[in-house]
């Protein structure tokens, strides 16, 4: 009796450290506080390439003539936070593939001819999902100001595009890193907005409040109407709507699309308070999400005891709210897939030296955050708002675009950050879209300054041959997304 | 070159290691103790091997003739050693002997690569650790009055423990250590040897409900004592293994579900009681909760075993300095991260080995006595490794103990060694009985070598017929004298 005990123990303990290594031994080992491990590894190989998906060379290291080792970003400052740099610690894709970059996974044999002949072997190349032609496009169409863009297939989370400004060149950030990190510099250059930065939603939150209204509303939210006069008060406060207009007499749909502040104002009164709070946090606010793409924590805060004001301000998307673009790339990507998150990601395989596969990693669900019936009537909402809402400059030829604009206050003395979220249908193919999440700090109103920008994205991608795109190749990945929702 | 050593060294390791456990767990399939003594031939020269090619790295990373002098005289003391066992006990087993040299081989190679100094202290304690068990089979074997000193082993284990809280230096939370001449002695390791021949001397006289609970009470003083100077991982391999023992004593189940039924109340009530119980079981959940100041040392374990992988980062060419107290209680996560989690394994495998050759020995011990203290010291040696490896692998939550005969500590060391010898003597007491109860008081090994002997030199055909005829023999004197006990056991024996 005592052996078979000692004998469960043992087999339990060697299982366990079966399980560690196998589940979750990547986590830890990449884990930025494992620096100096991670650093000793470095040496044993040369670091290996980050490539966009037409296999454009992001990051490389090449062998300076006095045999030190330079890592060198051929696309500079436009892939900057994405790709992340090394050497002040890891950040981006140098970061989230560190333990790939680092080794090697080549046939032992020929790791002994190269030892042999003295030379050093390269570790693994790391494929990324990014598209370069739309990653330059966002990256011009934010110059000048500050923020963020994420681009993103809805129905897969690959994410094309991921931009943040102001940036930094990687090439130079040895000699640049005091400045940068200076006290004195308060544009935060090194953070990246997309994932990092927590930004007030504005009327793009209204997807949320929308949502809500639905489920507790299912049979009467068709017939809401509300007359709109610019001004909305409640109590002693007032809601305005931008720019002094009055909507008029306006429904649940024309709300949206002409973002009509009195009445999500009026709503969100109407809301039971802990259900938004449920819905919002099934979505996926104030939770650690295990997105492959690390993210900041999204915050949504509403209780029974906050004041009239804070209720108002909370349902049009402004109070203490506060999330990422890439987050509400996702939103937006949910609602253009039927209710599905899928878990963005921008690791697509990984390649040794010969070109053998490492690993590779294709789309996966991260949760479900509506039905398919509330994706399907937000959709005609956000298909409303770019035909004749604020978004309206979103709308292009060869497509079909969807959205929903925000213009978010931060401090009542600057301009408002301009946001467009949404996905665009090619007219070719309705089964091809892709989501987009801009926001352009202090830039003024969502619909005049972010919209176009989605136009030009659209534009971009709509320009793609298909055949050119593989996309046929593609067609069973997305397939298989679908399963796994079913299932 | 030496790149090309360094990295190929950790397949070869490996291999070996693989090999040299597949062979232990071989060696467990029968209870023949020359066919085993045959088998730990191979595995010593396995050892040999791992042994030098251990130092060879040592060697070319620190460029130091000071660590292959070390080598010299460790291979010169073990293989000594083996000889000499060999020499003294004919019928020892060699398997304990060879896995015990395995184990202090890893744990010097180890200790020379984390710190020169602390390997040569540890080597000391090996050298008189091991020249203990050469001289405690004969004690067990004649000094049969042992079994009847029960309450001397209470008073001074006891007091021992007793006198630890009371003066203790303060190590690390715990107050574990105490001074004598210079030494740091831990009295809560000895106390353990104590603790189980007081348990065995008790309960072998009697096992009524009366004298249980007066042992019960006596073994939760030393529990108690032990959880006052905040040592929870010595009282919870005390108490444990006393629980075996109960068991083994009384065969009674209800005992050993109370027992568990308390020691988990007790661990709830530790839980509430003592935050440094709460620290431990938060590091267990999270062990990035307090990672600048607690949870570090776990969290760096972590990393260390992740890092490492299957193969590991190969022997010395990792950074398990980065975690504290690596080279005593954390000392598995820096083998996982050199030598691989396949290599650690293989190490697991062998102590499961080890353990389940205690706990058969015992088995067939006849005298409950010694029986009970063959389980006892098996299930705290078993017991202890499951503590060690489970907290660094974070398992369990870490209690801080020592991983037997690897980690680092003088006092550790002694203990395990002391087991082992006493284990060594209830084999050789079971293999005289098994002699005895045959009627044969000869010599197997003598008559297994000269039958090779004859083998070798005898035509097939001649050799054939003398064997069949001398077992005819065998068999005849086996009816005639009408002794089948002592022989049936011996064939259930061959077929375990």
């Amino acid at each position: 009796m005592v052996s078979y005990v000692v004998l469960i123990l043992f087999i339990a303990m060697a299982g366990y450290l079966v399980r560690f290594v196998y589940k979750e031994a990547d986590t830890y080992k990449n884990d930025a506080r494992n620096g100096k491990r991670m650093k000793q590894l470095e040496d044993k190989f040369l670091r290996g390439d980050i490539m966009a998906a037409d296999e454009t060379v992001l990051a490389t290291t090449s062998v300076t003539e006095d045999g030190g080792e330079r890592r060198f970003y051929p696309m500079g400052q436009t892939f900057a936070h994405v790709v992340g740099y090394t050497g002040r610690g890891t950040t981006g894709i140098e970061g989230m593939a560190n333990s790939y970059l680092q080794d090697s996974h080549t046939n032992p044999a020929l790791r002994i001819v190269e030892a042999l002949r003295g030379i050093k072997s390269s570790a693994d190349s790391v494929i990324t999902t990014l598209d370069v032609g739309l990653q330059e496009t966002a990256y011009s169409a934010l110059s000048g100001h500050s923020g963020a863009i994420v681009v993103m297939e809805p129905g897969t989370g690959k994410v094309l595009t991921m931009v943040s400004r102001p940036g930094f060149d990687p090439n130079t950030l040895e000699e640049d890193w005091e400045v940068l990190t200076s006290e004195s510099n308060t544009s935060s250059n090194l953070v990246n907005r997309a994932t990092q930065g927590l930004y007030t939603p504005g009327s793009t939150f209204k997807v949320f409040t929308a949502l809500e209204f639905l489920r507790e509303y299912p049979y009467a939210y068709n017939d809401y109407s509300f007359s709109c006069d610019n001004k909305y008060e409640a109590g002693e406060y007032a809601i305005k709507c931008a720019h002094g207009v009055s909507h008029g007499n306006v429904d649940l749909s024309e709300a949206f699309a002409e973002s009509c502040n009195g009445a999500f104002a009026d709503i969100g009164q109407k809301l039971d308070f802990s259900d938004f709070m449920q819905t919002c946090e099934d979505a996926g606010f104030n939770t650690s999400l295990k997105t492959r793409v690390p993210l900041a924590k999204n915050r949504f805060v509403l209780d029974n005891n906050d004041s009239l004001w804070d209720v108002l301000q909370t349902s049009i998307g402004q109070g203490e709210t506060q999330l990422t673009p890439m987050y509400n790339a996702m939103v937006a990507s949910a609602v253009a897939n039927g209710g599905t998150m899928m878990n963005p990601y921008v690791i697509d395989r990984v390649l040794s030296k010969y070109r053998e596969r490492v690993a590779s990693f294709g789309p996966s669900r991260l949760m479900t955050i509506m039905t398919k019936e509330e994706a399907r009537i937000l959709k005609e909402y956000m298909d409303a708002c770019v035909a004749y809402g604020t978004g309206d400059d979103a709308a292009g030829e060869g497509y079909h675009a969807y959205g929903k604009t925000g213009s978010a206050q931060t401090r009542s003395d600057k301009e408002t950050n301009a946001w467009f979220i949404g996905w665009a249908e090619d007219s070719r193919d309705p089964e091809r879209k892709v989501a987009v999440s801009i926001v352009v700090e202090e830039g003024g109103s969502g619909g005049s300054v972010a919209a176009p920008i989605a136009k030009k994205l659209f534009e971009e991608w709509r320009s793609r041959d298909l055949s050119e795109e593989e996309y046929g190749s593609d067609m069973p990945e997305e397939e298989t997304a679908d399963d796994e929702v079913v299932g | 070159m030496t790149n090309l050593v360094l990295e190929y060294s950790r397949y070869l390791m490996l291999l070996i290691v693989l090999l040299y456990s597949i062979l232990n767990l071989y060696g467990l399939r029968s209870v023949d103790v020359r066919w085993q003594n045959r088998l730990s031939r191979h595995q010593m020269f396995l050892l040999f091997l791992l042994h030098t090619l251990g130092y060879l790295i040592i060697y070319l990373k620190t460029s130091e003739i000071r660590m292959v002098a070390f080598y010299g005289i460790q291979l010169a003391v073990f293989f000594l050693y083996y000889v000499s066992f060999g020499f003294l006990y004919r019928h020892g087993s060699r398997l304990l002997i060879g896995n015990t040299l395995t184990l202090i081989v890893l744990g010097l190679m180890m200790q020379t690569r984390l710190d020169f100094e602390y390997a040569m202290r540890q080597f000391v304690f090996v050298c008189a650790g091991l020249i203990l068990t050469l001289l405690i089979p004969v004690v067990i074997r004649y000094m049969h009055i042992l079994a009847k000193w029960g309450w001397v082993y209470a008073i001074v284990g006891i007091g021992a423990l007793v006198a630890v809280w009371v003066v203790g230096n303060t190590t690390y939370g715990a107050q574990l250590s105490i001074s004598i001449g210079g030494f740091a002695l831990q009295p809560s390791e000895f106390v353990k040897i104590l603790f189980v021949f007081m348990t065995a001397s008790m309960l072998q006289r009697s096992t009524s409900f009366r004298n249980v609970v007066i042992v019960t009470a006596i073994a939760a003083v030393h529990v108690l004592v032990l959880v006052a100077s905040t040592d929870l991982g010595s009282a919870l391999v005390y108490f444990v293994s006393y629980l075996f023992m109960l068991f083994v004593a009384t065969h009674q189940p209800l005992y050993m579900a109370a027992g568990f039924g308390a020691g988990s109340a007790a661990a709830v009530g530790a839980y509430f009681l003592f935050s440094h119980v709460r620290v431990r079981v938060m590091m267990w959940k999270d062990p990035f909760f307090d990672y600048d100041n607690k949870s570090r040392q776990i969290a760096q374990s972590m990393f260390a075993i992740s890092t490492g992988g299957w193969l590991g980062s190969g022997f010395y060419q990792g950074m398990p300095k980065l975690i504290s107290l690596v080279r005593n209680d954390f000392v598995f996560a820096a083998i996982c991260e050199e030598l691989g989690v396949i290599f650690a394994i293989c190490i697991i495998i062998i102590y499961l080995g080890f353990v389940l050759q205690m706990i058969w020995v015992s088995t067939w011990m006849n005298e409950l006595f010694y029986k009970i203290v063959g389980f006892g010291l098996a299930v705290m040696f078993g017991f202890q490794v499951f503590l060690h490896i489970g907290g660094v692998t974070k398992m369990i939550p870490c209690t801080g103990i020592t991983l037997p005969l690897i980690s680092y500590g003088g006092s550790s060391v002694l203990t395990t060694l002391i087991m082992i010898g006493i284990i060594q003597g209830l084999h050789l007491m079971k293999e005289k009985e098994a002699r005895v109860s045959d009627g044969y008081e000869g010599d197997y090994e003598e008559e297994y070598e000269e039958r090779e002997y004859s083998r070798r030199r005898l035509p097939e055909e001649e050799y054939g017929r003398r064997r069949r005829a001398e077992e005819a023999e065998e068999d005849f004197d086996f009816y005639e004298e009408e002794r089948p006990a002592g022989r049936r056991r011996r064939k259930n024996m061959d077929q375990r």
